[in-house]
């Protein structure tokens, strides 16, 4: 598992920082979205690629047993509650929800119904709200698919992988890959919005391999895929099996092929890119939850390890923040701030401790200065199909962009327009991008 | 006389204790008064250095004798009190040499016993050489568990070809791995003699060193000179103290020197008034003067060594002698280096330092040089890879700069066909046009080896380019081999590979002995078309393929991927005879960002940022100027060379 950040202590009751207020365009209103992330750390097993912070039952023991995991989250939603309340954002709906994990459907799904249930009860949902779980195709039943969709949810993006079997066999994980096609149908059959996850470049993969995942993809229909190359990191098993010489690291230019031709193909279907790794069939098939936090709007993450964003407040304002970048508020230690992000303790056991004992649950945050906030801003914003505008950018950097143009990596119409939009060869390498357009 | 007078008085001049007095022969007052400095006739004084191979335990054995002799106290002694400087403590090695007189009682007499400390290293034979002519005798010590190595032979014939009276000590015979018969018989083979001649002692024990100070006063013969012809000193060390100015050590030849008489430096006809003369022992003991034979020093005020030049003769003004003394020649550099500051704002600061070494090191010479890939710099002439390592250890560490260092390269000579002359010290300006001829200085390399490596030896010279001198068997499994070699195949990775191929047993001596004219080439690296100056080198004809392809090789390897393609090349003129590429970077983003991702996302972006800093453009291929670092120090540098030598 990553390592958390490294930050400053949250307040036992968990207040955010005084300079933390609502935006003052509005009466109760911040002026951004406010979305909410639920982290359900179990899964059947563990894959070796992984290092999300997730447990299996043998790993977990006793103490933090999956059946009192609604409560607890419930805990950390009322803490929520009071803490936004006396920040003076307390009376924002909530856009979107997304449960993630780990496998959210190890939970039955009462649990998680009872957990949206909860987050309703306590700030209401925005008309329309988009309302994800993440699923394994082994973890859903028809059944359980109906009670989600019964319950609110709205969205339901399974953990596909691959459509290969020693791809899946090399990634370690277990599902059936025939039963895809069915999980599909069974969602879409109950009203929900489907994604399919994939990941390419996985040693031992080839290019037919991987046109064969998406064209089972593309065969089941569904309106948004995500696709991301495998990253190796340090701490999984996968990492030590490529140290130990037993798999072959991920090649860069594999990967970056195999990126182009699911662009090629998922465009071909009607599918268009709306963020470096992800592609829906239209805007309203955009993940909304994960554009927020591309946009940089408020997220509160419920559960162990997950991290929540206030932004400051003159932050998700174009019009205000546009010109001169990012604009800080001075906080109690002189230090211009543009925004806290903050990150629950890792272990479930004692994520569940603290809760009940009435303390936040936060490991340690980070209170953003108007420099990173705007690095932030710029390595998000340019991931986004809609691109970023050039007057958001430092202004010494701005010049930057028509050789990004030259060079075919920013779209030059966009540009002439007064927005940075990656080309294909620039997603590929918005890294290099980001670096030329911040200061 | 017959007794020890030390026991009658105390004495503040001697630091001695008194059971030590009784115990030592050390003289009393009254014999003392025998052999002051500046009334000392000649034939009481004995002047010796010692020739000794690095870590063969030389300061060790000069510790042990000041304490033995009274002069340093032993609760004041301070480990190895010849080496002053703390690269010398560390490294274990002597750079400048200094002069201790010490008293000493053999029978009825006192003698007065002035020991020159000479330098150990190959860089510095010239050095060694006014030293070694500044003795009548030397104590030639060999480690007792090593045998004798290539540069104490080196000294060792020096020393025997300016007549000096050599006395064979085997020194660390306290060590387990000791082998005194053995290593005895071979030192007696070199200087002729019975191997039961050879003193057998221990610096760290104290064992033997009585006997030697006695058979130093018995062999080493007296000085001789001319009392009352006029003054001639030489000079053969001079060292900048910041307190001081320059202090110069001279052994006088003839009459004698005062103080605050005008003296005059007979190579630059300059002169200087006498400020202090003194001897040290073992600090500085201002005298009334010093005479013939004897040992001391000079203080001018001047602040720079390079108006006290080693080697030069000092004289009286008001009556000067006609002719020099012999042996004097300017000090010459042989290994060239470019050093650039890694912050392009510490130039000035390099400046600045080198300025301040400058006092101290007269061999030290350097002019500013702009490279395209590093900026501005120095270009830097050493006696040799020691020299420049010690230089640029001292300039890091002292002055706290961070450097690069381009790969060595010696001098040559080239002329033009229209004859234009054009001397050459850095590669990138080896002249483009028609060449008649290039001519590269020449060493004489002597190599001591066990003998089963006496073919690898001469395979590795020959690739080298040597040419065979001869051989020698020191003992019946060492070898002494004789080579002349171009220098520039010793400065480039040159005994690297003669210590790993030898396993470690072989060691290295060389000195300059003329040129010669060879067919060579300077082979450009050329990033994306643009020629990338500190990676040029000079190399013969043969090699310049093999150059090409090593170094295109290399920067292939360390060079990151670009946003385009990046052609790596090889060339002689326009002729390109090596090509690799660094494939264009095709992706670097395509992990997923999610809300937990953004923290590490930024800091991983800002440490990318603050890694950009240290890049230097070459066209637009960005460079990171490690990549510089390690391009031209793995197999180049003459670093790590210089770090194993002392071994």
């Amino acid at each position: 598992m990553p390592a958390l950040p490294e930050g400053t202590p949250v307040p036992d009751d968990g207040a955010l920082p005084g300079w933390v207020r609502p935006s003052p365009s509005g009466p109760d209103d911040a002026g951004r979205p406010f979305g909410v992330y639920v982290h359900v750390p179990f899964c059947s097993v563990r894959c070796g690629y992984c290092d999300f912070n997730t447990y299996t039952a043998s790993e977990l023991g006793g103490g933090a047993n999956q059946a009192a995991y609604a409560t607890t989250a419930l805990r950390e939603v009322d803490l929520a509650r009071r803490v936004l309340d006396d920040a003076g954002l307390g009376s924002r709906p909530v856009s979107t929800v997304f449960f993630g994990g780990g496998t959210p459907t190890m939970l039955p799904a009462a649990d998680l119904a009872r957990i949206l249930r909860g987050i309703d009860d306590t700030w209401g949902l925005a008309g329309g709200a988009e309302i994800t779980t993440e699923a394994n195709p082994d973890s859903v039943t028809p059944e359980s698919l109906r009670l989600l969709a019964d319950a609110g949810f709205t969205r339901v993006s399974f953990g596909m992988q691959s459509a290969v079997p020693h791809v899946l066999a090399t990634l370690e994980r277990t599902h059936d890959p025939r039963r895809v096609p069915d999980v599909v149908t069974w969602a879409r059959d109950v009203g929900l919005d489907v994604s399919l996850d994939l990941i390419y470049g996985t040693p031992g993969e080839s290019l037919a391999d991987w046109r064969a995942s998406l064209e089972t993809v593309l065969g089941t229909g569904v309106d948004h895929v995500s696709a991301y190359a495998l990253v190796v990191e340090p701490g999984t098993k996968m990492h030590a099996q490529v140290r130990r010489g037993e798999l072959a690291l991920p090649d860069e230019d594999d990967q970056a092929a195999k990126y182009e031709l699911a662009d090629d193909l998922l465009t071909e279907a009607g599918l268009g890119w709306y963020e470096v790794s992800n592609w829906a069939r239209g805007p309203e098939h955009a993940c909304r939850h994960n554009l927020a936090y591309w946009r940089g709007d408020d997220w509160w993450g419920i559960g162990p390890g997950a991290h929540s964003y206030v932004a400051g407040p003159a932050r998700g304002d174009d019009a205000v923040a546009g010109i001169e970048g990012i604009e800080g508020v001075e906080g109690v230690d002189g230090i211009e701030h543009a925004g806290v992000r903050w990150w629950n303790v890792k272990h479930p056991r004692r994520y569940a401790a603290l809760l009940e004992s009435g303390s936040s649950p936060g490991a340690g945050r980070e209170l953003l200065t108007p420099a990173e906030a705007q690095l932030e801003r710029v390595l998000l914003g340019v991931r986004v199909r809609e691109g970023l505008e050039v007057a958001a950018l430092d202004p010494s950097r701005r010049a930057a962009v028509a050789g990004l143009v030259a060079r075919g990596l920013v779209d030059g119409v966009a540009a002439v327009r007064g927005r940075v939009v990656l080309t294909r060869r620039g997603r590929l390498l918005a890294d290099s991008v980001v670096r030329e357009l911040t200061p | 006389m017959g007794q020890w007078p030390g026991l009658v008085t105390t004495d503040d001049t001697h630091p001695a204790t008194l059971t030590e007095r009784i115990a030592l022969p050390i003289p009393g007052p009254a014999l003392r008064a025998r052999i002051e400095p500046n009334a000392t006739a000649p034939e009481l004084i004995r002047n010796f250095c010692i020739i000794a191979h690095i870590d063969h335990g030389k300061s060790t054995l000069a510790d042990r004798m000041l304490q033995l002799t009274g002069v340093v106290e032993p609760r004041a002694m301070r480990a190895q009190y010849l080496d002053r400087m703390d690269i010398e403590r560390e490294r274990g090695i002597t750079i400048k040499s200094q002069a201790v007189r010490m008293p000493w009682q053999v029978g009825e007499q006192a003698h007065a016993l002035n020991m020159i400390d000479t330098p150990g290293h190959v860089d510095f034979t010239y050095e060694v050489s006014r030293s070694l002519a500044a003795c009548e005798g030397a104590v030639l010590l060999v480690d007792a568990a090593q045998g004798i190595e290539a540069q104490t032979l080196a000294n060792l014939y020096l020393a025997m070809e300016n007549d000096l009276e050599i006395i064979p000590v085997l020194n660390k015979i306290d060590l387990p791995a000791a082998q005194p018969e053995k290593y005895a018989e071979e030192i007696a083979g070199l200087v002729g003699g019975d191997p039961e001649d050879v003193l057998k002692v221990s610096g760290k024990t104290g064992e033997g060193v009585e006997a030697l100070l006695d058979r130093i006063v018995e062999r080493i013969p007296a000085p001789v000179g001319d009392a009352d012809a006029p003054a001639r000193a030489m000079i053969f060390d001079s060292v900048y103290d910041t307190y001081r100015g320059v202090v110069t050590y001279v052994r006088v030849v003839d009459g004698n020197l005062n103080p605050r008489e005008r003296i005059a430096m007979m190579s630059t006809r300059a002169t200087h008034e006498l400020l202090e003369i003194g001897v040290i022992s073992p600090e500085a003991i201002p005298t009334k003067g010093l005479g013939v034979g004897e040992v001391g020093y000079l203080i001018t005020g001047v602040k720079d060594v390079r108006q006290s030049k080693v080697g030069d003769t000092v004289t009286n003004m008001a009556k000067p002698a006609e002719e020099a003394l012999g042996g004097y020649s300017d000090p010459k550099p042989m290994v060239f280096s470019g050093l650039y500051p890694v912050d392009g704002t510490d130039y000035p600061a390099l400046r600045d330092a080198l300025d301040k070494l400058k006092l101290n090191d007269a061999a030290l010479n350097y002019e500013p040089e702009t490279s395209v890939a590093l900026g501005f710099g120095f270009r830097v002439g050493f006696l040799g890879l020691l020299h420049l390592e010690i230089v640029r250890e001292r300039l890091e560490r002292e002055f706290d700069l961070d450097l690069i260092s381009t790969a060595p390269n010696v001098v040559y000579d080239v002329t033009l066909d229209d004859g234009t002359e054009v001397k050459v010290t850095n590669p990138s300006e080896f002249p483009g046009g028609k060449i008649k001829e290039v001519r590269e200085p020449v060493v004489r390399a002597t190599i001591l080896a066990p003998s089963e490596f006496v073919g690898t030896v001469m395979g590795l010279c020959n690739d080298r380019r040597g040419q065979m001198l001869g051989m020698d068997y020191l003992s019946e499994d060492r070898v002494e081999l004789r080579f002349t070699l171009p220098l520039a195949e010793i400065v480039f990775d040159f005994f690297d590979h003669l210590k790993s191929r030898t396993r470690g047993y072989a060691s290295l001596d060389y000195e300059p002995s003329g040129d010669q004219a060879a067919d060579l080439v300077k082979v450009d690296i050329l990033l994306q078309g643009e020629q990338v100056d500190a990676f040029s080198a000079i190399v013969h004809k043969d090699k310049a393929y093999d150059y090409g392809v090593m170094m295109t090789a290399k920067l292939k390897e360390i060079i990151p991927r670009q946003q385009f393609e990046v052609p790596i090349q090889a060339a002689v003129g326009a002729r390109v005879i090596a090509r690799e590429t660094v494939r264009a970077m095709r992706k670097d983003v395509l992990a997923k960002c999610y809300g937990g991702d953004i923290s590490r996302k930024r800091k991983l972006l800002e440490k990318q940022k603050e890694g950009k800093k240290r890049m230097k453009n070459i066209g637009s291929v960005e460079v990171p100027k490690d990549a510089f670092i390690a391009a031209l120090s793995s197999d180049g540098g003459g670093g790590k060379d210089a770090k194993d030598k002392k071994k």
